[in-house]
């Protein structure tokens, strides 16, 4: 138990570990690890999540149960307003459910503050959002960077450096978010999201605004990250982008209708 | 966030939008540059008053009433004795000199010339009180005081007008005044009209040759031992005076005391409430910079509350989010009151420079900038960055990260 940390492989970011407080996120997870090691990365128990705007109700996750181990690859699908984004907000602690519980890597994060939820993203989350991923203005490299800023980590550069190396942007430091292509604002987005060395990846529609290129390469990506024994969780309108997956949940009016695992997974094809 | 960081990260913001960080300044820049520069003003023009004042600040100025009380004694006039009783150490301790003079218009010929000047007798003490200097040849002496001398010393328009530019020039000359001649033996500087068209004479000539009057004098200027004894010595002068001339009560006096120390605290006084009221006017401009800085920062919160969900999305929190905007905001006003302040004092230091140019009145006039109103003032630069920035920034803290990334 003592060596938790080394029960992940790391392929990104392996030198930021050594960057990182050792304590922090092991310290959370040993004490509040109810179900100890091997438990569920995520549990949801019942959530619901409403909307209030005015007198209008609107109810976009409705009792919703979900668990997911950890080292999974999951796909999350559904049509327009079915409540992907709102799961993952809830997922990704960047919102709490209106009622149910919500344990993430074992402690339950369902009625935390802002701060504390903010530490715990800062911790434990790495995000990959749609599009404009990236704060405008502000080099590649220093994208990168801010997870360790906001954690408080004063040697960064390197970490930075290796992490867009990882994600094949060695070349591409110094640009600005305007001089980079979709695909390449995705991967530094990546790269960002896997320097705090985050237990958890969630990616709401990563390849939604690229071509079939760029997708595969982001898919790519992800695939090597979860067979390095990450978790990832992607929400996606496309059936070949989920097929990607191991697992792919599928929902609708803010229920999950169905939830199947997948015996082969797709390799992609560039 | 450590502030290096959020340094870098505000400059960066500030920089993106360059002409807008700039013009936002202005504001400030302005409301602090005016409120130095004027403050320097009014101190300049105290200074260069008081410079010009403070020798004379010991003189009293003792003259005869016009107008006598209807139904009262009628009023004495001031004679030789009134300037003997003053001068006797043992009534006084705090009046250490006493000039009588007389003066009235006169018609001064020269050799081709006539000037109409300001006759003025009286004593050798009369030049050093009123603190001027020779130009040429040398004031009379108390021997030519005590003999009667037929001698006049000019001022400078008197000598010009009437032998020419150089005052060396009417030295020996002979001018005649009411049919008497009498010789040049000086000619004064120059300080400006009226004290430029005066002849002045020993007070025994005046009234033997010219004016008459007895023992009548019309002007006494008394010189306390020093600036701070005026206020003592005019009390002596209003009772000794009192006493010769049988006065009971203060408004039947027949004569008057002004002493300039009194007009000059006065004068100071009123320029400082002045110099107060002018920096509250610009300062003014300041809340106006201040709304400025307040309307900008709310227009860059909601310009970047993509990148604010964002930042928080990645881990930051509601204080780190407050820091970046507030320094934002404080390195906005506070460079703009640094600017501010070196345009006020370049501009101080540029009119010390450029006054003298505008003639002899100038000539000692600089505005002086006072470290108070520096620190003031931006200090209230830096307190309107705290200020304007605060509500903006707590705004951009408290955004709620899902509601900021649904912004586009
Ligand atoms: N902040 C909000 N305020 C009010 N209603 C919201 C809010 N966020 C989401 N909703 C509503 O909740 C429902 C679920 O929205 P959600 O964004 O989770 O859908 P989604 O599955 O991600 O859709 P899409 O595929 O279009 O992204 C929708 O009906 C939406 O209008
Ligand atoms: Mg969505």
């Amino acid at each position: 138990m003592g060596d938790v940390p080394s029960c992940r492989k790391v392929p990104i970011g392996r030198s930021v570990r050594c960057c990182l407080p050792d304590t922090g996120p092991y310290a959370i997870r040993l004490i509040g690890g109810i179900g100890g090691w091997g438990a569920s990365m995520i549990q949801i128990e019942d959530v619901t999540k409403v909307y209030r705007m005015g007198k209008v109700e609107v109810r976009a996750l409705e009792s919703v149960d979900l668990t997911i181990d950890d080292g999974e690859f999951v796909a999350i699908m559904g049509p327009s307003g079915s409540g992907k984004t709102t799961l993952m907000n809830i997922v990704g602690c960047l919102d709490v459910p209106t009622s149910g519980r919500y344990l993430l890597d074992g402690t339950d994060v369902s009625r935390l503050s802002d701060n504390r939820l903010a530490k715990i993203r800062s911790r434990k989350i790495g995000f990959v959002f749609q599009s404009f991923n990236l704060v405008a203005r502000t080099s590649a490299i220093r994208n990168v960077e801010l997870p360790l800023v906001y954690a408080g980590v004063r040697i960064r550069r390197h970490a930075a450096r290796v992490a867009l190396e990882q994600v094949g942007l060695g070349d591409r430091l110094k640009h600005m978010p305007n001089e980079l292509s979709g695909g390449q604002q995705q991967r530094v987005a990546i790269a960002r999201a896997l320097i705090n060395d985050p237990v958890l990846l969630l990616a709401d529609e990563p390849t939604g605004n690229l071509d079939t290129a760029a997708s595969a390469e982001i898919l790519k990506i992800l695939g090597a990250l979860n067979d390095a024994g990450r978790t990832v969780v992607i929400i996606t309108h496309e059936e070949e982008v989920a097929r990607f997956a191991k697992r792919i949940v599928r929902m609708r009016d803010g229920r999950i209708v169905s939830d199947q695992a997948q015996r082969i997974r797709t390799e992609v094809s560039a | 966030m450590n502030l290096g960081e959020a340094l870098r990260v505000a400059l960066r913001g500030l920089r993106a939008n360059r002409l807008r960080s700039a013009l936002t300044m202005l504001g400030i820049i302005i409301g602090v540059a005016s409120v130095i520069l004027l403050v320097a003003l009014g101190n300049g023009v105290q200074t260069s008053v008081n410079e010009k004042i403070q020798p004379l600040a010991n003189l009293i100025t003792v003259v005869p009433s016009v107008g006598n009380v209807p139904g009262g004694a009628p009023p004495k006039d001031l004679i030789d004795a009134d300037v003997a009783a003053l001068q006797d150490k043992t009534l006084s301790r705090d009046i250490a000199a006493v000039i009588p003079a007389t003066s009235g218009k006169a018609l001064v010929d020269g050799d081709a010339y006539r000037y109409r000047a300001n006759v003025v007798g009286t004593t050798e003490q009369w030049l050093e009180v009123n603190n001027q200097d020779m130009s040429a040849g040398a004031f009379f002496d108390e021997a030519q005081v005590r003999s009667t001398a037929r001698v006049v010393v000019l001022g400078s328009a008197v000598a010009n007008y009437l032998y020419g530019d150089d005052p060396a020039a009417a030295l020996g000359k002979p001018v005649r005044i009411n049919r008497q001649t009498f010789r040049v033996i000086g000619v004064m500087q120059s300080v400006g009209e009226p004290g430029d068209g005066v002849v002045a004479m020993p007070l025994p000539t005046v009234r033997r040759y010219i004016f008459g009057g007895g023992d009548k004098i019309n002007q006494m200027i008394v010189q306390a031992s020093d600036a701070n004894a005026v206020p003592a010595a005019e009390n002596d002068v209003i009772r000794i005076l009192s006493e010769r001339h049988r006065i009971k009560d203060s408004a039947n006096r027949d004569f008057e005391v002004q002493s300039l120390r009194s007009r000059l605290d006065t004068f100071n006084q009123i320029l400082r409430i002045l110099t107060l009221f002018t920096a509250a006017v610009a300062a003014i401009s300041l809340v106006v910079g201040a709304i400025g800085v307040l309307n900008i920062m709310l227009v860059s919160v909601t310009e970047r509350t993509r990148e604010i969900g964002i930042r928080k999305a990645i881990g930051a929190t509601r204080r780190a989010i407050l820091e970046q905007f507030l320094i934002e905001s404080l390195l906005l006003a506070g460079l703009g009151g640094l600017i501010g302040v070196l345009v006020g004092v370049g501009l101080s230091v540029l009119g010390a420079n450029v006054a003298p140019s505008f003639g002899p009145t100038f000539a000692t006039f600089a505005p002086s900038v006072t470290i108070p109103s520096v620190i003031l003032s931006f200090a209230i630069s830096l307190a309107i960055g705290l200020v304007a920035g605060g509500y903006p920034a707590n705004r951009a803290a408290r955004l709620r990260p899902i509601e900021a990334l649904r912004y586009q």
